[in-house]
Formats: C-alpha cells, structure tokens, sequence
C-alpha cells in the first residue's frame, strides 16, 4: 500500500507524519501521535467524542482523513490549556462538574470552544443545537449547557472589562 | 488488501483525469457519507480525488438575481454567506439545519446533490427553485438530475462544480427530522421561483425527493397557509420504516408544507 | 470551604478528564500489539457447518484464525449466568450452553464464531469478512411473544419451549380475593422497550501473555474488575487468579453494560496466549449495538383493585421478559428479585402476586441496563396508579398519598422491609417545585398556542445497595454482595483508600476522599482513591446497582473505625492520656480540653517508626474492612413531568422535569444532582427516544445513531432537583445510593404525562411523534363516534 507524507500544525506545532490513505485524521492523532485525547465513540460522525477544530473549524476527526490535514492547523483538547492555565470553558466544567466519565468531554469543550469563539452570548437553546453531534450519556446535559453560558458571560464581561 | 490513492488536484482537468485513471476512482467531496460507507467496506474506491483545492470551487456569489454556488461550498459557507441570504434567504436556511456543526463544516452542496440521499435536504431546495447542476461538461437542471434512490444523471467521470439558482420570489423549507439521524423524515421545499410555484418533497418518497403536483395547484392559484387546506398527500410511493409508517409522513407532507409556505 | 460531607467539592478526577489525559483502555497500545476481529454471525439462528479460513489467513498481516472448538478444546469454559432461579414448580432455571465462540449453532446476529489476529486493526477486520462460514439457516424469533408460541423453533435443547423459568412472588390467592373484593379494577397492558445501553466509550479489552510467568493481563473497561478476574478463572478457566491481572482504569461509562465478562475478553486472553502476542480489541460503534447487553424488553399485564376508600387491595402483575440468546450474568435476577420485589411501590399494599416467565430468542443477551428490573417494577405500579386515579377521576397526587406507606420500617408482602422514607414530604416538595397550582393556567396558555399541554407524576422506590449476601446467597445469587476497603495511612499522614468499587463516571476519587476528610479533618488533597486493579486492591465486587456508597463507603468507614482506634491507642500512648479523652480534629490527635496534641501526619510517622508504641502493637496504619449490608438500601423519589405536544406533529417537548428525592445522607450534591440528571436522561430516552428493533428474521434495525435514537441536549430540559434525606438506619453513613433513581422514576413520569396531555391512556414507549400523533388520531376518531 502507497503512505503518503503530511505536513501540518497540530495545536501550533509543526508536525509531520506517514499514514495510508484511508486513514482517518482520529486514527493519525490517537496512534501516531499519541494524541488520544480525542476519543471513537461510533466511528460515523455522530456522537462528536472524535471531534477537533481544522483551521478553527469543527470537525469530526473520524469522518477526516489523515491525508487531508495537509497545510492545515489542527487543534486538539492536548493544546486547549496553556501550561499557565486552563481553558475558561475547562475551569467552568470543573466547577460545574460539567462531566462524569470524560469520554465526550474533550470534545464537548472543543465543540463549545468552536462556538463561543463564533458567537459570544449564545441563548440555552443555541448552544443546546449546538451540541446535535455532541452525545454525553451520563449527564443529561444540564451542567455542560450551564456551564458554557456562565463561561460565556464571563467572557463577555472580561472583554467588557478589556475595553 | 485494496489500497486508495488520495488525489487533491488543483484543477477540474487533473481531477478529471485522476476520475478516469483510477480504477474505482471516487470524488471526496467532504466525506460526510463516504467516508463512513468505507469505514463500513460498503465502499473501496481505488482512488479517492479531493476537489475542495480546486481553484474557485468553493466560492458562492451572485449575478443579477442568480446566485452561483460552487459545488465545494460546505453548509456552513452556504448558510452563513450574505450573498445566500440576499438572493435565497431559505437555502441558507436549510444549510443552517443540516445535520450537526461538525457536518455542516466539512458537508459540501456538491456532494450532497451528488449522493441523492433520498433523506438529504438539498434535493428538494434543487428541485423546488428549478435549479441548474452544472457539471465540468454541461448543464443539467433539476428535473432531470435527480433520478432515484442515490440515483443521479451524472455520469463516470463528471464532476458538478456549483447549482445555480435564480432567486425565487417566495420560498421556505421546512423540515420533520428523522430524530435519530437528524435528516428529513419528511422535509418539504415551497418555492415561487424560476420554475413557477414548486413544492418539493425530500425524505418521504421511495424514489427519492419529488415534486407534490396537487399541493403546487392550490398554491399556483392562491399562495397562503389555508390554500393547503384538504389536500392531503398521497400515500403512494411514500416510504415506510420504523421512523414512519407511509401515512404518517403523507400526514406530515401536508403539515410540513403548510408550515413553510406560512415561512415563506 | 468544607470538603467534608455534604460539601460541592469540585471532583478531583476532572483536571485530566478536561485537558484530554483521562487514560481509557483504548488508550493504551502495547508494544508489538496485535488486534483481534471477530467474525460475528449473520443469521439470528442457524448450524454452523463448517468453517474456511484459508482466504483470511492467506491476507496481509493476518497472524492467526481461531474458532470455537479451538477454545473448547482448550479446557475454556463456557459463559454462565451467576444467578439461580427457581421455577414456581422447583425445577432449576433452563440455562442453555454459551461459548465464548459458537461451536456448532449461531443463536443471535452477532454471535461471535471464530476471531482473526492480525497485525493491525485494519486488518483484521477486513480479514474477519473473508472467513467464510457455512451455515445452515434455521427459523428465528426476534420477539418475546413469539418465543413461548407452541411452533416456536427451539434455540437451546434443554429448554423446552424456550422456556427459561416459570416464577412467581407473592400470594396469588391472596392477591385474587382483593381484587375479588374491590370495587374498581384498573387493568393495564404494558410494554417495557428494549434498550441498548450505550455507553459512549465502545467496550475494549487489551489482553497480554507472558510467557515466561505463565501470566495474564487484561485492560478492560469494566465496571468490577475482581468479578471479572474471578468469573475468568473460577468459571471460564482462563488462568487461576494469582496469574491473572485485571485493570479497569478510565471506563467511560458502564450502566450496567460493563458489569459482564462477554466472549471478547475471554477470547482475547485466551487468543493471547495462543499467539504469544498482546492482544487488542475494541469495538465499534456497530459492534457495541449487535452485541453489548440489552435492557428491559417486558409484556406485561397488570391488575389492581382498589376499595371504596380508594385504597389499593389487591395488585396482580403476569409479566414475560425476554432473555436474549443466552442467559448473560445477571440475567436471570433481573425480571425476578430486582422487578417483583419492588412491584409494592411506595404503597401498603398486602395482596400482591406477580408471575414471570422468561423466555430466549434470537437476540442479543438482556440484562442489566441501569436500573435493571426497578424501572419496569416502576413503570407498572407508575402507569397503573395514574391510570387508576384518571378512571376515578381522583387526583393523582390525592391517590397515592392515600396509599402511601407512613411509617418506617416496612415490611412488604415481597420480601423487602423498607428503611426509611417520608413520601408525603417528597411528594409535596415536588409538587410545590413543579408548581402544581399553577398548571390550569398554563394548560390553557398552551391552548391557546395550538398545544396540549399535560403533567404526568411518578412516586417510587427502589431497592440500592446490592446486597445483603446471605440474603441474595438464598435467593439464588452465586456470590456475595459485599464490598472491601483498605485504609492506608502513608507515614506522612496522607491516605491511600483501596476500594473494590470502581469509577466509571461517578466521582468516586472525590467523594471517598470526602468521607475521609471528613471524618479525620485533614485536606481532602492528601487522601487518593485507588481502584480498578486486581494487583493493588483487595477483592471486591465492584460497582452496579448503585451499591458504591451504600456498600462500598460503608467498607471505608469500617476501615477508618479500625484506623482510629489505633490512631487514638498511639496518642494515647504517647501523649500520655486516655484512649477515650482523645479527639481527633484540625488535623491534630489531641487529649480534649488540653493543649496535648500531635500532629496528624506524627500519630502517622509514630506507626511506622515504630519506636514508641503500645506494648503489643503491630506497627504501621492500615486496615481493611468488608461491609455486608443487614439491608439493601431504599431510596425514594416524586417526580413531576411537565411537557407540550404539537397535535399536528405528535412532537413532544418536555416543559419541566421535577424530581424530589430521598437518597438518605448526600456526600456531595453537585455529584448526586448530575446522577439524578443523567438518570433522567435516560429515562426520558426510553420514554421518547429509544428502540431496540429487530426484524421478524432477527437482523438489529438499529445498529446505528442513524437509527438509535440518543438523548441529545435539545432534546432535555434543565431540571429541577432537590432533596430530603431520611438517613439510611442500615449502614453508618445514613447513604442509600443515588445512581440509578433518574433512570428508575421518570419514564411513566412522561408517559402520564403526554398521555394526561393527548387524553388517550393507550400510549407505548417510545412516544415517538409518530406514536403520539397515532394515539391522538385515534381520539380524534373515538371522539367522532
């Protein structure tokens, strides 16, 4: 089988790998660059456990391939801290306990980072749509969606405070 | 073990020429569906050729009041362009609810006209404004595009590159999701546009979208909400499944469409 | 801020589960791993001829092709149901033979056949398609009521007409003269839907032979590793225990799916050792729905009587559960010991009797789902008294706090004697959270926008705390329902806890090391949970029938007894005072009313060094403990299902969920509230959503969230929960277990709600718009007449 070379950015390094293909981008991340933060919960770009930015996009890493990364800049849950700091949205998910198992978290927070980057103040309902390919079984959702609206407010007064 | 070959050609003559090479040659034109089918094996393409690089594939702009979606256009991109809005505020719409964010980020016009999904919402947009498929070798309107069940008049080789839609007077979508997989159990497509007053139905027939003749005579004669009023959609050709029996959706046909022509 | 009990401390396992380090079995790849595929059945019922593997073993990468008689021939024992029922007849239950791989009969799709080793993944899937496997088809059912047909094609040779057992609780006699004597009868037929659990992790299992030891380690995502090591070796002859290791580590969730060894992990360990290579397999999203245990799946008919005081006097309940394929672990007390038992609700009710027959089909094993066997008891006893009260044209609320039990503790006519509990307290707490007197108004506001608007209730309880092991020993269970701790004091003072229970989502590093803080005031930072590792810990039993705190925690305070004796025997000693004039606070060990103290981490050192202590005593500070319950634990619940429906759709949107709940002593209620949300999600799930359909041949419709329809965040409400505790009396911390009461008490919830709101009682689940839209019609239709 023909591999073929990528040259991409992965949470703002440089990075190059060698993958068949029919790799998909989840499978390149998970087992060539021991990036397994994101996380196959069905394979079909469904349940969004898988899912990661593409140039600030949203995406699910398992309906990607590997091959198509190429040039692009891909952002992972491994890249969403500072080593200074938590991300707000990872602040207020603890505070919230916003998460049992953790298996969808990683990419609950990168859908909703996607989000709020998009739209600051979004209503429950927006940010609940928002989550249509994001599925948690454990928490019924009610701590996720409060939590991204108190980090959004925040946000929102931080920014008020900036200007 | 089969192997594929991923193209990423930067021209509509490159990727012409990688489709007709391979032997099992296949376009990415997002992956949404594809990839999931070769996950599964009900797919092995040989080669698979990425058109999103080519040069303006993804671009979406207006000409009067014809609006030029290129075929590599994502959902997002068609649902958040002011120039969708300005000419066909109901296609952007539609984008808006397909499927998931994720989907909607990657999921492509082009790809989704394609697949024929006969659960796909675009197909009934195309269909109700009368559009045009245009392909790296003709033109193709709606009418004559959509053959069936994942069935499409395109042929081995032929690439779309955009659907061109002359904006409608009135028009509006209005969709019943299949709640497991979010696509159209029934969605229903009410335009006064090009190809007169339309009303396009995706997700409920067995052939795939088609047009509902009875419910475009009532609203030919009187565009409103209550003109729908006892005209009930036929059972016949409707699909059955375990997300909806064929009256069920017939009975939705009817709901759906009262809706959207109330959106319009 | 208190990080004792009852404090919101922020859960100590989030930092890595929020930055993406959470470390899952999927996780890990060991060096030189190979993977395993499994080539599954794809008949519901069919002989299996003949096997030929030549073309997959002919492919790139494949190491090996293993099939059934393979393991059979290798002294691998077959799969075994641990619970024995006995039919009302005193004949055994009919368990039918289960191999890890199908030697000569498929009985469901899916049903793995033989396993492919190949270098990758990829390849080993694509090789399991080229095992060719002739079968010879046979007649299938798909359906519970099909299997007990007098045609029915037999799928195990020792159960006579698929009959897996005839049981019975109660006194039918009894039961017969109420209902002989009442003056209304409610009757209801009922279907409790077929569920699949779906975890969000698929199950896994990395399996790795050492040669040289002779020993065996399996990563797995299990809910109790010991069980599973134990059922290994003891049952399926793996290994013996002391060469057998199991690690769970992060399990992304389990609810009841992750209890069971499944022929995968036998296969794998077993595959292992046959290829001297580390084996891996983890299941797709497909596979989890083809072969991971289903939940519920019930017919039932049920009857109550009620006097002219509407008091309830006799309650019959004849229900058929269908078992799946094979009788998986806990299969058999399901439908029985877990469903009947708690079929007298919150309600006196002295004439009970209730009969169930199970039975199997050609489908994939049932079992526990959360709940497991309460959610149906509920449902019955739920729709049945809002049923009644509708037929009496009483209140509902009014109805069942007629029948309220009131007084503590209770001994119902099945087997179970109630703790503690205040119904009339939660009930009412419920109906002033939901607003009851406001509802005619917005029933009418509702109206006026097109929709029918309805509120549904739901009063229950349930049986926690799995189990008092004599108690479940004589009903049949083939092991005890205890649970261990070991208490490790470091000589710093920091505490290691090692529990048997084990944390797939619950928050078990936070809310042990609450208890610990708590009760020895030091900072919840120096206390650490260990679990999930047959190496590190003692046996345990592991974590299901919300059983960790009730059982588990009480085995932490057991320990934590013993470490303060010994704790105040060595402060004593030394600070030369009374074992009894010693307190323990402020991180000191202290004489009470002096300024004599040490330092909690000295009393820690002073155990190890060991140069002073008691004469006699042992040094260092750790102790174990095992807790058997005197009693399961009884949590309790009101909730209160406020939702709308679009008569033009059949849509359902749920308005307001409401849930009172009595869960004894809370830990930390930012944890219990998010099991009560994510119980509810499930339950609102079954009620609306979800389906397990098999055609009438046997093949899964919903192999997919194509076709599965999952709770999504539109499609739930924010809740509104609260809490009365009534401390549990039978075990220290007044706990009574809170994981599985959502799942338990809210399905009739929406059911009597939309049904209140469609005014058509003849509603199943799922209340799928099409369904609700179908009942709606047909009051339309009866209203025409």
């Amino acid at each position: 089988m023909s591999m073929i070379h990528v040259n991409t950015t992965v949470n703002g390094d440089e990075v190059d790998f060698v993958c068949d293909p029919r790799e998909t981008l989840l499978d390149v991340l998970r087992d060539r660059l021991s990036l397994t933060g994101a996380k196959e919960g069905c394979g079909t770009g469904d349940c969004g456990a898988c899912s990661v930015t593409v140039d600030d996009r949203l995406v699910c890493s398992c309906l990607m391939l590997g091959a198509e990364a190429e040039g692009k800049s891909i952002a992972t849950i491994e890249g969403m801290a500072t080593t200074e700091a938590l991300d707000p949205l990872q602040v207020k998910f603890i505070e919230y306990a916003a998460l049992q198992c953790g298996i969808c978290t990683p990419g609950i927070l990168i859908a909703t980072r996607a989000l709020l980057a998009k739209n600051p103040d979004p209503t429950e309902e927006e940010v609940r749509y928002w989550l249509a390919g994001n599925l948690c079984r454990c928490t019924g959702y009610d701590k996720i969606i409060r939590a991204v609206l108190d980090t959004a407010k925040d946000l929102r007064a931080d920014a008020g405070e900036a200007r | 073990m089969y192997s594929t070959k991923y193209h990423k050609p930067a021209s509509i003559a490159d990727a012409t020429a990688a489709l007709t090479a391979g032997e099992d040659a296949t376009i990415l034109a997002g992956g949404q569906t594809l990839l999931a089918t070769m996950k599964q094996h009900l797919a092995s393409p040989s080669d698979l050729v990425d058109i999103r690089a080519i040069d303006g594939l993804s671009d979406i702009s207006a000409d009067g009041n014809v609006l030029t979606i290129g075929a590599a256009a994502t959902h997002t991109a068609v649902a958040s362009s002011a120039v969708v809005r300005d000419v066909c505020p109901a296609l952007a719409d539609l984008a808006s609810g397909i499927g998931d964010p994720a989907v909607r980020n990657v999921g492509t016009i082009g790809g989704s006209v394609a697949n024929n999904d006969p659960a796909a919402d675009y197909p009934a947009a195309m269909l109700a404004l009368g559009a045009t498929i245009v392909t790296n070798t003709r033109e193709i309107t709606a009418d004559d595009f959509f053959e069936g069940l994942f069935s499409t008049a395109l042929e081995d080789g032929e690439i779309i590159t955009a659907v061109k839609i002359t904006a409608p007077a009135k028009a509006a979508y209005a969709k019943f999701p299949q709640p497991a997989s979010l696509f159209a159990l029934v969605g229903v497509f009410v335009a006064d546009g090009a190809g007169g007053v339309r009303v396009a139905v995706t997700g409920a027939g067995e052939d795939g979208v088609f047009r509902q003749g009875a419910m475009e005579s009532a609203l030919g004669a009187n565009w409103s909400a209550g003109a729908l009023d006892g005209v009930a959609a036929s059972q016949d050709g409707l699909m059955s499944d375990m997300h909806g029996a064929a009256d069920y959706r017939a009975h939705l046909i009817a709901v759906m469409a009262k809706r959207a022509v109330s959106a319009a | 801020m208190s990080t004792g009990i009852g404090a919101r401390v922020k859960r100590k396992e989030d930092k890595r589960f929020t930055t993406g380090k959470g470390k899952y079995t999927d996780d890990i790849r060991n060096d030189n791993q190979a993977y395993a595929a499994f080539v599954r059945s794809t008949h519901a019922h069919a002989n299996i001829k003949g096997i030929d593997a030549s073309a997959a073993l002919a492919m790139d990468g494949v190491i090996e092709v293993l099939d059934g008689h393979q393991l059979t021939g290798d002294g691998i024992g077959n799969i075994i149901c641990g619970w024995a029922v006995t039919s009302k007849d005193g004949s055994p239950m009919n368990m039918g033979a289960w191999s890890a791989l199908a030697t000569s009969k498929a009985r469901y799709v899916g049903d793995a056949i033989a396993v492919v080793i190949a270098e990758t993944q990829a390849q080993a899937r694509i090789a399991a398609e080229a095992v060719v496997v002739d079968y010879e088809e046979l007649p299938a059912i798909a359906h519970v009521m099909k299997a007990m047909a007098e045609d029915a094609p037999n799928i195990h040779e020792n159960a006579p007409g698929n009959l897996i057992y005839d049981w019975e609780l109660g006194d039918e006699a009894l039961a017969d003269a109420g209902l002989a004597s009442a003056t209304h009868i409610t009757t209801l037929d009922l279907t409790n839907n077929r569920l699949s659990p779906n975890p969000m992790e698929p199950r896994v299992a990395i399996a790795t032979y050492d040669d040289a030891e002779e020993h065996y380690t399996l990563h797995t995502t299990s809910q109790n590793p010991h069980v599973a090591r134990l059922l290994l070796s003891a049952f399926y002859q793996v290994a013996p225990e002391n060469k057998l290791r199991v690690i769970a580590p992060d399990v992304g969730g389990g609810f009841g799916a992750k209890i069971y060894v499944y022929p995968e992990e036998i296969t794998c360990l077993w595959a292992s050792m046959r290829t001297n290579r580390s084996i891996k397999w983890t299941s797709d999203r497909s596979e989890a729905f083809l072969t991971d245990a289903h939940g519920r799946d019930h017919v039932t008919t049920a009857k109550m009587g009620f006097d002219d005081n509407h008091k309830i006097v006799g309650f019959k309940v004849d229900t058929v559960a269908n078992l799946g394929a094979y009788m998986s672990l806990f299969s058999s007390s399901v439908p029985t010991y877990l469903y009947a038992t708690l079929l007298s609700g919150q309600y006196n009710i002295q004439n009970l009797h209730c009969n169930v027959r199970t039975y199997y089909t050609n489908t994939v094993p049932v079992d526990a789902y959360r709940g497991a066997g309460r959610p149906e008891a509920t449902y019955v006893m739920e729709r049945m008294m809002e049923t009644a009260a509708r037929e009496l044209d009483m209140d509902p609320a009014e109805l069942r706090r007629i029948n309220f039990i009131q007084t503590f503790p209770h001994q119902t006519p099945m087997l179970m004697a109630y703790d503690a509990g205040d119904f009339p307290k939660i009930l009412e707490m419920a109906q002033d959270a939901a607003d009851i007197a406001g509802f005619a108004a917005r029933k009418t506001e509702a109206a006026g926008r097109g929709k029918l608007r309805g509120i549904g209730y739901s009063t229950f309880i349930e049986a926690c705390g799995l189990a008092p092991s004599q108690a479940a020993g004589s009903l049949g269970a083939g092991v005890g329902l205890w649970e261990s701790a070991e208490v490790r004091v470091n000589p710093v003072g920091s505490i290691e806890i090692l529990t048997g229970s084990h944390s797939h989502g619950q928050g078990h590093e936070t809310t042990f090391a609450q208890i610990v803080a708590d009760r020895f005031d030091i900072p919840i930072e120096s206390v650490s949970i260990v679990h999930g590792d047959t190496d590190k810990v003692q046996f345990g039993m592991g974590t299901y029938g919300s059983r960790s705190a009730p059982v588990g925690m009480s085995a932490v305070v057991k320990a934590m007894d013993k470490v303060e004796a010994k704790v105040k025997k060595i402060a004593a000693h030394t600070l030369e005072a009374a074992e009894e004039d010693i307190v323990i606070e402020g991180g000191q060990v202290k004489v009470a009313g002096t300024d004599k103290a040490m330092g909690w981490h000295e009393v820690g050192l002073a155990a190890y060094i060991a140069h002073n202590l008691p004469e006699g005593m042992e040094p260092g500070l750790k102790e174990t403990a095992f807790f058997d319950p005197v009693n399961f634990s009884f949590p309790s619940g009101a909730f209160i299902c406020e939702v709308e429906v679009d008569p033009d759709t059949g849509v359902t949107e749920i308005i307001k969920f409401t849930a009172a709940d009595d869960f004894g002593t809370i830990i930390n209620p930012m944890i219990v509230e998010g099991q009560v949300h994510g119980g509810v999600t499930q339950g609102i799930g079954q009620a609306l959503l979800e389906q397990v359909v098999y055609d009438d041949d046997g093949q899964l419709l919903t192999g997919s969230y194509m076709d599965y329809t999952m709770p999504r965040a539109a499609d739930i409400p924010f809740f509104d929960v609260s809490h009365h505790e009534t401390p549990s009396p039978n075990n220290p911390l007044g706990v009574k277990g809170c994981g599985e009461a959502g799942a338990i008490g809210s399905p009739p919830a929406v059911i009597n709600a939309i049904t209140d709101a469609i005014g058509n009682n003849n509603l199943a689940m799922p209340a799928t718009p099409q369904a609700v839209w179908r009942a709606i019609q047909a009051t339309k239709s009866v209203a025409a007449e």
